[in-house]
């Protein structure tokens, strides 16, 4: 039954949602400019606007669950997005793996800032609501899905797979509906895909806020005042968005098999630029709010940021990133408005900021080499570097495409080796922030001279250098640029640990906020050095196998082939591929996938054999089970150093009809470096190609060779009873024992032959794993030999890549120090606005 | 002459170097007879080319071989000017390469015959533009 009420509700909510959030902004707009008796009725009118909008707009994200949750494929949405088969927590993935879902969780987060706003201002509530609403009915119409004549506004994610589809089956049947959801993107069937995704968008979302504040403040020509509460806001943005890229690295790193954690890609760098903006943009803020300068650079910085997380938003979403970026969204014709929506807050800020520019209040003294101001300032000036540095090549292709509708030509390419380029630059941004952040706090709390300075400095350069020698030592780092990265990262750590060190003492840990997201910096930037500049590919193709060619020899293979149960050595340890496993369902251990068979069910298998991990068996044989997502294998690899079993990792891989091989990396995690391996490519053995007949006679006890494995006719029995037959009286069933050697595992296989009166049958038995299938063809009693009919085709086998990654851990625990230092700046902020606040002031 | 001074003028400085480094590194579209050109006047510069596979009548990928450890491979691209060129890559086969409508690659000429492509970006038939809606029920 096609059910199109809750598709018609969901799109009627949106049609409200963005009306109502027009009305919102209309009236707040009176709300602001009204005489101060009817202030309160026309306040109490704008909220409650607000609240439909918020009622719609939460309404908009229940209907387009409700069709995921309740496989409601004869929606466009659900269909290209779910499966039946899909657990709870990935039909969360799916409702934000498509481009309108994406919105809708932007829009959602708006309405939840929006209404801590409303409830947390007195002051602010009508400008800074105006901008909320503004964006929101932006937003809105991006999923309104509205065509008026050739203009089509937003795509609607309530669309009829019927009314999307050109499939002819609908003009035979209008009311089809499809069986199965074509599923989720197999890359985002992670965790950290459920919360990544919210969590940057909620870092999106609250980029508006200190925005909407300065807006509001330009408009009530309060050019100073909005600091004050924009700031916990603004600290809080870095805090998410920094959250946010940091689960993006750590997804990339544990599910995708470029190898890495960031590869400087256009859509990772329209996420880290408006970072980098944002942290400006507080540092100015915060010497703005200690000395009064800096009050411009801090306006043009935070518009920046919201404006770049616009500009990000339209790079990866309009299709002119094209094939520029690995995470190619489809044009949704989207293009247009976006880009109005971004010009349209652009205008408004540029216009708003030039009428009031000269009223803004500016320091006229000139800040000293010996001033905090001085130091912030260099730093905010060199993060604005930093992601000038990046933006201006990711747009390269935006170039093009303004050059393109100029009727011009442009054949610039984005950098061909995007790591080494971006690196190259923004390394040593990084080194210099580290080193002004470590002088720069000194500043901070002590008013220090000259020669002060010099007194107060030392000692943490001595410390820092002795650890500094300590970890080059240790660690064997002999590069010299590698060096420098290392006494920037051990200088920062040692002088912003040596003032945590003092706050901590004066009991005044509120204001470690800064220290210790400085440490953290260092920490990032030391386990940045070790895991990608000592990244050890130790998958390196030992075979001496070249390709004849003599350039060849430059290049190493960094993938090697590991055929089942073969070992091989791979630097300081041998390992041996032990064939495909499945996760099931209430078994803790991986189970081999030989053991299993598939039935038509959705992810559910029989046990051929029983399924024991250590004594415990989980399940008989013959029990039906259910496997964890059916698609996914898991590629059991052992880790031997000295015939020693050290660990077993277990790469994943997926042969998706629409994808190709999707693989996930598994990672034996140890203190101070992971070993990353991941499976490049894999045997198609669901549908072999079996090698033409070949035929073998053998007596009981006699040896021969099948595909070069050593196989042991053991002998033959007679069987009395034959499972999933009924033997007649005078049937006669055979089986013979078959013992095949493959290295250190002995493998026992059985066919069967039946004589029944004149007929025979043959049950064959194949073994994926080596790629065999034999069967009993005849039996010669007079010579009392069997005849085995054989057929081969590759054993199985599998193409991996393995890299170690020195100190990542260092790398984490510094982004998790980072965002211990946000939240520390983010409690001490807010609390001054909230006492200032209670004082009636704002 | 004011430290502010200085400093703008730093900035400024930092700012045009990262736009002519950009631009000068920044690597572009070409076509492997131009691509060949540049390699022969000893420019080894990587570049971006953009094609096809090569195919036969009946849509068969021709001239695909993958070597014996399957760690690399070699395939017929024809670029968008219609010339053919084999080209090698240091890694197995990315599973959705045959299924690719458009292959860019980025690399050089190692030597007269053959490009080398450091990484290859594809294009594959998108799900999400899938017009084809599987009409069979279990």
């Amino acid at each position: 039954m096609m059910n199109t009420l809750v598709g018609n509700l969901g799109h009627f909510m949106v049609i409200l949602a963005f009306v109502s959030a027009l009305v919102t902004a209309l009236s707040y707009y009176y709300y602001t400019r009204s005489h101060e008796l009817e202030k309160s009725s026309w306040r109490n009118f704008s909220r409650i606007t607000f609240y439909i909008h918020a009622l719609a707009s939460i309404s908009i994200a229940f209907c387009l669950f409700e069709i995921i949750y309740n496989h409601r494929f004869e929606y466009f949405y659900a269909y290209s997005h779910s499966s039946k088969g899909l657990p709870v927590h990935y039909m969360i993935s799916s409702f934000w793996e498509g481009q309108e879902g994406a919105f809708i969780l932007w829009i959602f987060w708006n309405v939840v800032l929006g209404l801590i706003l409303i409830h947390t201002n007195k002051f602010w509530e009508g400008p800074v609501m105006v901008v909320f609403a503004l964006v929101q009915a932006f937003l809105v119409s991006m999923i309104m899905g509205v065509v008026i004549g050739d203009l089509k506004i937003g795509s609607s994610p309530f669309m009829l797979l019927r009314d999307v589809s050109e499939a002819p089956i609908f003009q035979i049947n209008p009311d089809f509906i499809p069986e199965d959801g074509t599923g989720l993107n197999p890359l985002l069937q992670n965790i950290w895909m459920v919360i990544h995704p919210p969590t940057l968008f909620l870092g999106y979302a609250s980029t508006l806020v200190p925005f909407a504040f300065l807006m509001g403040g330009l408009v009530m020509k309060r050019y100073s005042e909005w600091v004050r509460p924009a700031l916990p806001w603004a600290i809080f943005s870095a805090m998410i968005l920094g959250m946010g890229i940091i689960m993006g690295a750590y997804w990339a790193y544990v599910t995708l098999n470029f190898g890495g954690y960031w590869n400087w890609d256009p859509v990772e760098n329209a996420v880290y630029v408006p970072w980098l903006v944002m942290i400006a943009a507080i540092h100015t803020m915060i010497t703005y709010k200690k000395s009064t300068t800096a009050l411009k650079t801090s306006m043009v910085l935070v518009i920046s940021s919201f404006i770049l997380v616009l500009y990000a938003t339209f790079l990866v979403r309009s299709g002119v990133l094209g094939d520029s970026s690995v995470h190619s969204f489809t044009d949704l014709g989207l293009s247009g408005q976006l880009l109005i929506y971004m010009l349209f807050f652009l205008v408004i800020a540029i216009l708003l900021v030039g009428k009031e520019w000269k009223h803004i209040p500016t320091s006229d003294k000139e800040a000293s080499v010996y001033s905090r101001e001085f130091w912030v300032f260099i730093g905010a000036t060199t993060l604005g570097l930093m992601a000038f540095q990046v933006i201006i090549p990711t747009s390269i292709p935006v170039y093009n495409a303004v050059i393109e509708s100029f009727g011009g030509l442009s054949n610039l390419a984005p950098p061909a080796d995007q790591i080494g380029f971006y690196t190259k630059f923004q390394l040593w941004f990084a080194v210099a922030l580290a080193l002004l952040t470590g002088i720069g706090q000194f500043f901070w709390w002590n008013k220090i001279d000259k020669k002060e300075l010099k007194n107060s400095l030392v000692t943490p350069y001595i410390i820092s250098m002795v650890f500094a020698a300590l970890i080059i030592t240790v660690g064997r780092v002999y590069d010299v640029s590698y060096i420098i990265i290392v006494l920037a990262g051990a200088f920062t750590i040692i002088a912003n640990g040596t003032i945590l060190l003092k706050l901590v003492q004066k009991k005044t840990f509120k204001l470690a906020g800064g220290s210790l997201a400085h440490i953290g910096l260092g920490m990032i930037l030391i386990g940045i050095m070790f895991s990608s500049g000592y990244s050890d590919v130790i998958s390196i193709n030992m075979s001496g196998m070249t390709y004849k060619k003599d350039w060849e020899d430059d290049l190493n293979k960094e993938n090697v082939l590991l055929w089942i149960n073969k070992p091989l050595q791979m630097k300081e340890y041998e390992v041996i591929y032990r064939g495909r496993h499945k996760k099931v369902v209430g078994v803790p251990d991986y189970v081999k996938a030989s053991k299993l068979e598939s039935t038509d069910g959705i992810n559910e298998a029989i046990a051929l054999e029983p399924i024991q991990i250590g004594e415990k068996t989980y399940h008989q044989k013959g029990d039906t089970v259910n496997i964890v997502l059916d698609e996914n294998s898991y590629f059991k690899v052992e880790y031997y150093q000295e015939d020693e079993l050290k660990f077993i990792l277990y790469p994943m891989s997926q042969p998706n009809p629409t994808m190709g091989l999707i693989s996930s990396p598994d990672s034996k995690i140890h203190l101070t470096r992971d070993l990353y391996t991941h499976v490049s490519a894999i045997n198609d053995y669901e549908d072999p190609e079996w090698k033409e007949d070949q035929f073998m006679d053998a007596g009981p006890g006699e040896q021969f060779f099948i595909n070069d494995f050593v196989t042991e006719f053991e002998g033959a029995e007679v069987l009395n009873e034959l499972e999933g037959y009924d033997l007649n009286e005078g049937d006669i069933a055979v089986k013979a024992n078959l013992t095949i050697m493959d290295y250190d595992v002995e493998k026992k296989l059985s066919p069967i032959f039946l004589i029944r009166g004149n007929q025979v049958g043959k049950i064959p038995v194949i073994d994926s794993d080596l790629g065999i299938k034999i069967e009993v063809d005849n039996i010669v009693p007079e010579e009392n030999k069997f005849v085995f009919k054989v057929n081969t085709y590759q054993k199985d086998y599998v193409v991996m890549k393995a890299a170690v990654k020195p100190m990542i851990n260092v790398l984490w625990l510094g982004t998790i120090i980072m965002l211990i230092g946000f939240s520390v700046a983010i409690y001490r902020r807010f609390d001054e606005f909230h006492k200032m606040k209670l004082k009636g002031l704002e | 002459m004011k430290k502010g001074h200085i400093i703008g003028l730093g900035i400024i400085a930092v700012a045009i170097m990262i736009i002519v480094t950009s631009i000068g590194d920044a690597s572009t579209y070409e076509s492997f007879s131009t691509a060949r050109q540049m390699a022969e006047n000893g420019n080894d510069k990587s570049i971006h080319v953009v094609g096809e596979l090569k195919k036969d009548d009946s849509g068969q990928i021709v001239g695909l071989d993958i070597d014996e450890e399957k760690t690399s491979f070699t395939f017929t691209m024809v670029d968008s000017d219609g010339m053919e060129q084999n080209v090698y890559y240091n890694e197995p086969v990315p599973a959705d390469f045959i299924r690719s409508e458009q292959v860019v690659v980025i690399g050089s000429y190692k030597s007269k015959e053959i490009f080398v492509a450091d990484k290859i970006l594809m294009k594959c038939p998108s799900k999400y533009q899938e017009t084809d809606v599987k009409t069979v029920s279990n």
